[in-house]
């Protein structure tokens, strides 16, 4: 019986964040869609595929699927330097974009969510204002 | 069977007329080259545009917005300058001396300003004198409106001519299909001015009917790049189209460039924006570059410190990071060739009164091109 209820709780509280998420989640990638078209397509392109050797590419990216932080760290100071994307080696500048904390998150939630990437977890304003130069 | 060669044929050469785009343009590169590149000063974030002063001095404006004066190789932060909608592609923009500087010691500077009632920004020109490190006299003499929060195309660049009138460029801030094509909007637009922001009495749409009367050309995508032909006094542009279509124009009173219903570039996608690579009514650009270089800055070579460069073009390339090359026969591009390769992303470039050519790259700072003897 206490199985039974931890599980039974355990599933409610889970499917309770997973539907509140949902809607938030949404909205934010579409808000996100709109930022990118703005500020990124120039360079990166419209399916996130860059320009080999120049610009890295978002799709499918080794580098931004696994370095979350240093991803948000790119997005709201700039970056500049050598990294390796895919086995293929960058040394290129992205000025700083100038963007809102929340419009950080929204276009992260963009790009973890389009061209074949997913991210289970929805990057937030709090997680973006977290992140320290 | 022998039908379906056949159709597969037509399929192939159809293909091949069906792109507006056409096939790659070459660039070469030159075995050798008559300088060698000095890091003149280092440590600038993003120098987006240089004067000269002169005593000898440099200014530079970094795009976050400070304002450098660089003398001796030791830089020195001006104050009171303006402050900057920092974000995109907006912040402290180009820099430019009134022709007659050594009497009158204005100054000029485009920059994103978030003046004005809607949240954003635009571009504005301001000019100034300098007097102990700090911008005296301020004024301010354009402010494009309304503001946005768009990130991309301000243009920018400040030019004078040889009749001392000031040009300047605004791009279309993201809104191709509202601002190029309305000469009562700002965006898309080269403007001109007197030195002192009057609106001359014989620019193009002082008639024209809720027209910015400050217009001198419209149908402009993003125009960062503005030089003085020495040969002939007008004024050139190189501007950022989309995939495809970056241009060079000769700027011409009350023209119409033709953005966004005319270009040779695609969308970022790869879906046409338009079928239409020419229209009547619409001015045809000297060059268009496939792939888009992204181009920035432009100066004419005046000088004869580079063995067989006298005369030729320089464009900064920001996608590709090198500096372009173009040798002219009159208003012809003849021979592209690409200097510094690799150097990064070119933001522009200008030739000094002491003739040298001086190239400011990003994340770097600025170059000298030192002739080799």
């Amino acid at each position: 019986m206490k199985t039974f209820l931890l599980i039974y709780f355990g599933a409610v509280i889970g499917l309770f964040a997973f539907f509140f998420q949902e809607p938030e989640r949404s909205a934010s990638i579409e808000r996100g869609r709109e930022i990118y078209g703005d500020f990124c397509v120039s360079c990166h392109l419209e399916k996130g595929e860059g320009i080999i050797n120049t610009f890295p590419p978002l799709a499918n990216s080794d580098y931004l699927l696994q370095n979350r932080e240093e991803s948000i760290r790119g997005v709201k100071y700039g970056r500049q330097g050598i990294m390796e994307v895919n086995g293929v080696k960058y040394n290129n500048v992205m000025t700083a974009l100038g963007l809102e904390d929340q419009e950080v998150a929204d276009v992260m939630n963009f790009i973890l969510n389009s061209w074949g990437n997913t991210s289970k977890t929805i990057v937030t304003v709090e997680e973006v204002a977290a992140v320290q130069k | 069977m022998k039908n379906s060669i056949v159709s597969l044929y037509l399929i192939v050469l159809a293909l091949n007329f069906s792109c507006a785009q056409q096939s790659e343009n070459q660039v070469d590169t030159p075995s050798g080259v008559p300088f060698t590149e000095v890091l003149f000063i280092d440590g600038i974030a993003i120098p987006w545009g240089m004067a000269f002063l002169p005593d000898g001095s440099m200014l530079v404006t970094e795009k976050s917005g400070d304002l450098l004066l660089v003398k001796d190789g030791k830089k020195t932060k001006i104050s009171n300058v303006p402050a900057v909608y920092d974000r995109g592609q907006g912040g402290l923009l180009d820099i430019e001396l009134h022709p007659d500087y050594s009497n009158n010691g204005w100054l000029y500077i485009s920059y994103a300003s978030s003046d004005g009632d809607e949240k954003g920004g635009n571009t504005a020109i301001m000019r100034a004198k300098l007097k102990d490190n700090s911008l005296v006299n301020n004024q301010l003499l354009y402010k494009a409106s309304p503001n946005t929060t768009k990130g991309q195309h301000f243009g920018s660049r400040i030019q004078f001519d040889n009749d001392g009138y000031l040009y300047f460029s605004i791009g279309e801030r993201g809104e191709r299909d509202i601002n190029p094509q309305d000469i009562t909007r700002d965006g898309g637009k080269i403007y001109r001015l007197h030195d002192d922001g009057r609106v001359p009495v014989d620019n193009p749409f002082v008639d024209a009917t809720g027209a910015k009367t400050a217009i001198y050309s419209y149908g402009h995508r993003n125009p960062q790049g503005l030089a003085k032909n020495p040969l002939t006094g007008e004024l050139w542009d190189n501007e950022h189209g989309p995939r495809g279509g970056d241009e060079i124009n000769i700027i011409k009173k009350g023209a119409n460039y033709g953005w966004p219903v005319i270009t040779y570039g695609i969308n970022y996608s790869g879906t046409p924006i338009t079928d239409k690579t020419a229209m009547e009514g619409m001015e045809q650009p000297i060059h268009y570059w496939v792939p888009s270089i992204a181009p920035s800055g432009m100066a004419f070579i005046t000088s004869d410190a580079y063995k067989g460069y006298k005369g030729s073009l320089l464009v900064g390339s920001l996608a590709f990071q090198y500096l372009e090359r173009l040798q002219l026969e009159g208003d012809t591009i003849i021979v592209r060739e690409k200097l510094l390769p690799d150097i990064g992303r070119v933001r522009n470039v200008k030739q000094g009164p002491d003739g040298l050519i001086y190239v400011a790259v990003e994340g770097k700072g600025i170059y000298k091109l030192v002739p080799k003897v």
